[in-house]
């Protein structure tokens, strides 16, 4: 009897309760996650129109075809590989440099610190409104600053020419992205122990050598996992971009979340969007699982 | 030693400038009057600081119902997702179950798809449920993304605190969801005020969901509002600007008071790797 019930309770906790716990999530997810992807998917396969959603109609793979021919997928397939490399690694080398000088001991580290991460929780319409306003063509800051240390010799439109205007959106991400970058390196460096320090500075090391053998080292998998977390949150962010230029002028600063964008929403071609967002996303778990294999190859983790 | 120390405070508020500078930038151009705004040379600082952005940005645009729809849709997000969020990383931290691995790698994989491809069926699921352009529709999608990383933030709090307490409540006569409200809780607040302000914050800025699912002024949160303003008239700068402080201080307030935490959140995971 005893035992019974003992057993009932076991299968209970076991069993029972701790998925009771994760129900609500589960179903948020179910319903606000997968079944959108499914819908997704499905919406990949046809025409739809969500002003005439009965008139839908089954297009097999035509919508995946129509990519292949697509000279607009191209351009943005460029420019989103062009974003991502040259976000992710300037963030990367800024964020560098802004660990090393965060790391060194110094009155109000900690509120130097906070306000370093302001940048990470402004919302994107700040930081949009911030660098429009700093790149603007007739009165920005940008403008007046480099014409008066001479790097240029009259004011350019930086958003609104075709070569300016990805780099200019860039710089705002790059600044963006860079104290996030900086901490998650920071807490890295802090949690190597002082005494690899000691004992290098006692073998006659100097701050380049002890740099290159004891701190690379020993943040590199920080710095594996905070780029691949980076790279993936990257190309699917497109918040500024969209303020800032909305893919243009032309499609010179479009990438390819911001075109499925502009073909959901503006063509009112929600099956042709969701294929292009598929395709992101395929993109990315191939990148992703790439990325892990080379990692486990060179055993630089696990 | 006194030139080491130069450079180091040197690099410190070269450091300092370059993040908050264009933060500086933006309240400065906020309290300018427009004939200020736009000359040329262009003038630094205002020689008459003015509220009047901030006074026309209440009283001629639709400001005060953008805000109004951003603090409903935040709380009642954070009500839902702190909730959820709650149970689930009293689940993750407590219960040894089988299938845990593949249900937290779930949580994970949540927020690695592109926000796009859910927002376009999303768009058509809201429109079917009737809440298209309602604070509603965004609470759902806010909550449902919030849920992840609050739950790692909540779980890693809770996995310090000994296990033995909870224990000991139970066997003082709490069940185990007593044993949470009563003891867990109370010690883990730390935790759940970080999440509680992430939660906050993540949606007060998301801006994708709502530029799809609202339209008018009835559901449109500050950022979308903003974004409208960007378009409709010639900018004023003034204004844009005035709305952007208002908007932005909450957010850095909170954060400060909070960054501890959330920094500790936020590296632990990575770093442990």
């Amino acid at each position: 009897m005893h035992l019974e019930r003992s057993n009932l309770i076991y299968r209970w906790e076991k069993r029972v309760f701790p998925f009771l716990l994760l129900l609500p999530a589960f179903i948020l997810i179910i319903g606000v996650v997968a079944y959108p992807i499914v819908r997704a998917l499905w919406l990949s396969f046809h025409n739809y129109n969500p002003l005439k959603p009965h008139a839908s109609e089954y297009t097999g793979f035509e919508n995946y075809l129509k990519i292949l021919r697509d000279s607009v997928f191209s351009i943005a397939l460029r420019n989103s590989i062009f974003w991502i490399i040259g976000v992710v690694l300037f963030q990367f080398l800024g964020g560098l440099l802004g660990a090393l000088i965060l790391r060194q001991n110094f009155r109000g580290r900690s509120i130097v610190r906070g306000l370093s991460l302001i940048p990470w929780v402004t919302p994107s319409i700040l930081i949009a409104i911030m660098w429009i306003w700093m790149l603007d063509g007739n009165y920005g800051i940008i403008n007046d600053i480099l014409l008066k240390l001479g790097i240029i010799s009259k004011y350019i439109p930086w958003l609104a020419q075709k070569n300016t205007a990805l780099p200019s959106v860039m710089i705002a991400d790059i600044w963006r992205g860079i104290p996030f970058f900086a901490i998650m390196l920071l807490a890295a460096m802090e949690a190597i122990p002082e005494e690899l320090y000691e004992a290098a500075k006692i073998d006659g090391a100097g701050p380049f050598k002890i740099f290159t053998h004891i701190t690379w080292p020993l943040i590199l998998p920080t710095v594996i996992i905070t780029t691949m977390l980076r790279i993936i949150w990257t190309a699917n962010h497109m918040d500024l971009i969209l303020i800032m230029t909305d893919g243009g002028p032309g499609f010179s600063s479009l990438i390819i979340p911001l075109m499925s964008y502009h073909t959901a929403y503006k063509q009112l071609n929600f099956g042709y969007g969701a294929t292009i967002a598929i395709l992101q996303g395929l993109f990315l778990i191939i990148f992703i699982s790439l990325y892990l294999r080379l990692l486990r190859k060179r055993g630089s983790i696990y | 030693m006194r030139k080491n120390q130069f450079f180091k405070y040197f690099t410190i508020f070269i450091w300092l400038s370059f993040i908050l500078i264009p933060y500086i930038w933006m309240f400065i151009t906020s309290i300018k009057s427009p004939n200020e705004l736009y000359t040329f040379p262009l003038k630094y600082f205002p020689h008459k600081p003015t509220l009047e952005g901030y006074k026309l940005l209440i009283e001629t645009t639709p400001f005060l119902s953008y805000m109004k729809n951003s603090i409903i849709v935040a709380i009642f997000t954070v009500i839902i997702a702190l909730f959820v969020a709650i149970l689930a990383s009293y689940s993750f931290s407590r219960f040894d179950f089988k299938g845990k691995m593949p249900l937290s790698f779930i949580f994970l994989i949540t927020q690695m798809f592109p926000a796009i491809l859910l927002a376009i069926p999303l768009f058509l699921l809201m429109r079917n449920l009737g809440i298209l352009n309602t604070p509603l529709s965004l609470i759902l999608a806010h909550s449902t993304f919030a849920v992840p990383f609050s739950t790692w933030m909540i779980t890693g709090f809770l996995n310090s605190i000994p296990r033995e307490l909870d224990e000991a409540a139970q066997i003082d006569g709490c069940g185990k969801l007593g044993a949470l409200r009563h003891v867990i809780i109370p010690v883990a607040s730390p935790g759940i005020i970080a999440a509680t302000i992430y939660i906050f914050i993540y949606s007060w800025n998301e801006f994708l969901y709502a530029l799809t699912f609202t339209s008018d002024i009835r559901a449109r949160t500050i950022p979308v509002g903003l974004h409208t303003f960007m378009g409709e008239y010639i900018i004023r700068w003034d204004l844009l600007t005035a709305g952007g402080v208002i908007t932005g201080l909450p957010v850095i307030i909170f954060f400060m008071i909070i960054q501890k935490y959330l920094i500790k959140g936020l590296t632990e995971g990575a770093v442990k790797g």
